[in-house]
């Protein structure tokens, strides 16, 4: 028979979590959805829209636009910083006063606020003053983030790889000193070559922590906001818009609640949906197969 | 082919050690002969582990050199001399399978795949790892992943020595047993020289012909498990090894008898000789528990002892009595007649052992 103790007052524990979690994630949230389906007009006059602003924001050709660039901005920091990061984590001296001194001199551009790291190189490639720009127009380079959208592109990039690479290379550093040495003894009497040793024991352990940095780095490039606005507007053009900057152009400076709501849905659904697949393959590759006949 | 020798080995951490106790290796000399089974055995810190890592190559000797068949390796990388080391824990390549981790050694080595594949079947037939070979080997159980490891050391040909490295520290209790038992099977297969770091006594004298008993950076004794237990060559082998321990008491000469403090003991004329010609302060007889005689009545070859207490262990019991302030262990065979508060123990002259400066001095008494 059922003898549970039939006493439900257990759930008002939950209760204080329940409101906190409802005030800084639900309600927020929800509130989004409901602006997603309606066309405010004013205060009090409003009416429903269903799935219309969705709609117009998919076929919107500049936010298109904007998406591919936010893709193709995030696979190549990707591309470079993970690599990069595992590269100099690898090189890293290991112990001892240098160990210290190079972590903490790694760690100094992580340590630098969005906006400061955008005026940074905002100076640094100015023509006039600036290092960068004026060293490369001294060496015959037509160098002009403001004037071509190629120069603007490089920059940003090398900007977020100064900005980022750093907390790559840290967990892989942390990674690589969780290893047991005797790992790297067996590897020496199974006479693996350098190679070997990386691709078979060094990236193998490395694997939880790339995976937290591929998705923290990830999420953040593709949140990417502060930097290229301080240091290109977006422009020239549109060439370094990503779509943080169009929403916040959409929903502050043209105050289209209606569709930007929609669009940060959609934004925020596919940040997820792609961390989510992501997560999931790694760590369905880490399984055994299904066994296969023979050897 | 390898009989290993170490020719003056003595080995420090320290770059300019200053004293004995810098040495975590003091220099020694020592043969390994081809197809031995041997242990070290030693407690932690007596630099078994040291002198395994100088015998692989992985850590070069301060001093003195290593031989394989005569010919000086000091300089050459483990990969380089024909051993397989075997570690504490089980070391395998997450991402590869069994099979690949087996072939792993051979593929390095640019081996054809045609002569791969039958050496690794063989191996894993051997180590029963057969049905295991699709598995990655990341999801084995301890005892699996260390025999892979095992394994890889096995499949190579040029292998003549293989080192044990405490190997079965995470092992489940049941399992030891039986991984022990393939260890003495491949080593009757294969005419492989291992040998075996612990420090669990059990362990090594299941598994060794012979035991190297390591302290404080030297070998103390080398010898077969029941030479260690009977005639152990210095105070430490004798309290390490047996259990528990042997007793030993610091005795002098005066007044024509060997003194325990003020208690005179009852040993035999060629033991008193050699006590009163030791010419040392520090003479120790050892006299396992085994061989001490409790009983209730007096006799000429017996003292005077207080029992502290007895424990039932079952198959024997373990008494534990006190003789001149200090504690002394016996072993009471099964169905001894129960012994009261005060006692009399006698020890068994042929199985007295006597220590000058904790060596074993041979008196020809027994």
């Amino acid at each position: 028979m059922n003898n549970k103790v039939s006493n439900n007052r257990a759930w008002l524990l939950v209760l204080p979590m329940l409101v906190l979690v409802a005030f800084s994630a639900i309600i927020p949230l929800m509130t989004v959805v409901n602006y997603s389906v309606q066309d405010v007009l004013g205060p009090n006059a409003s009416f429903f829209t269903g799935t219309e602003w969705f709609k117009s924001m998919l076929n919107d050709s500049a936010l298109q636009a904007a998406f591919v660039r936010q893709i193709a901005f995030s696979l190549v920091i990707l591309a470079i910083q993970i690599p990069l990061g595992i590269g100099i984590a690898l090189i890293m001296p290991k112990r001892g006063w240098q160990a210290s001194a190079v972590l903490i001199l790694i760690t100094l551009p992580l340590l630098i606020p969005w906006n400061v790291v955008g005026s940074i190189w905002q100076i640094f490639t100015r023509g006039d003053i600036g290092l960068m720009g004026w060293g490369l127009r001294e060496l015959g380079i037509d160098y002009n983030i403001t004037r071509h959208s190629g120069d603007a592109w490089v920059t940003i990039v090398l900007m977020d790889v100064w900005h980022w690479t750093p907390l790559v290379a840290m967990l892989c550093y942390s990674g690589l000193r969780s290893i047991p040495e005797a790992y790297y003894q067996a590897a020496r009497i199974d006479r693996a070559s350098k190679w070997a040793v990386f691709r078979y024991i060094q990236l193998p352990k490395l694997t939880n922590v790339l995976v937290i940095a591929v998705l923290l780095r990830f999420m953040h490039s593709f949140m990417i906001y502060a930097e290229p606005f301080v240091l290109t507007g977006g422009g020239p053009g549109s060439s370094t818009t990503f779509l943080s900057q169009a929403l916040t152009t959409m929903a502050v400076g043209q105050q289209d609640l209606g569709p930007s709501a929609a669009f940060s849905l959609i934004y925020f659904l596919v940040i997820l949906l792609v961390s989510w697949v992501f997560y999931t393959t790694i760590m369905h590759m880490q399984k055994d197969k299904p066994p296969q006949g023979g050897a | 082919m390898a009989e290993i020798t170490l020719k003056g080995l003595a080995h420090s951490y320290a770059k300019t050690p200053s004293g004995a106790a810098d040495y975590a290796i003091r220099q020694m000399d020592h043969i390994w002969h081809q197809g031995g089974a041997y242990a070290l055995l030693g407690p932690s810190g007596c630099g078994k582990s040291t002198l395994l890592n100088i015998i692989s190559g992985l850590l070069e000797p301060s001093q003195g050199d290593v031989l394989f068949d005569g010919q000086r390796v000091n300089e050459l990388p483990p990969e380089e001399r024909n051993i397989a080391q075997v570690f504490q824990f089980p070391v395998i390549y997450d991402t590869m399978t069994v099979f690949d981790n087996l072939a792993f050694p051979l593929r390095n080595m640019n081996t054809p795949e045609y002569r791969v594949k039958p050496k690794v079947l063989e191996v894993a037939d051997i180590l029963d790892l057969t049905p295991l070979l699709g598995r990655k080997a990341k999801n084995l159980t301890a005892d699996e992943k260390q025999k892979v490891s095992m394994g890889r050391g096995l499949v190579r040909d040029d292998v003549t020595a293989i080192l044990f490295d405490e190997p079965l520290t995470v092992i489940d209790p049941q399992l030891k047993w039986k991984l022990r038992r393939k260890l003495k099977e491949i080593h009757e297969r294969f005419n492989i020289t291992m040998i075996y770091v612990t420090h669990d006594q059990l362990e090594a004298s299941t598994f060794a012909d012979r035991i190297a008993v390591m302290y404080e950076g030297q070998v103390v004794q080398f010898g077969t498990p029941r030479e260690l237990f009977e005639r152990p060559a210095h105070t430490f082998v004798g309290y390490f090894i047996g259990s528990p321990g042997m007793n030993f008491m610091a005795v002098e000469y005066r007044d024509d008898q060997v003194m325990f403090g003020v208690q005179p003991l009852p040993v035999s004329p060629a033991l008193r000789h050699a006590v009163a010609n030791a010419n040392a302060t520090n003479i120790k007889l050892g006299i396992r528990p085994e061989f001490i005689t409790i009983s209730t009545h007096h006799t000429d070859e017996s003292v005077p002892v207080e029992v502290a207490n007895v424990q039932d262990l079952g198959t024997y019991s373990l008494l534990t009595f006190i003789l001149n302030g200090q504690t002394f262990k016996a072993r009471l065979p099964e169905g001894h007649p129960p012994v009261g508060k005060a006692a009399f123990a006698r020890f068994d002259d042929a199985h007295v052992a006597l220590y000058i400066d904790e060596f074993r001095v041979e008196t020809g008494h027994e």
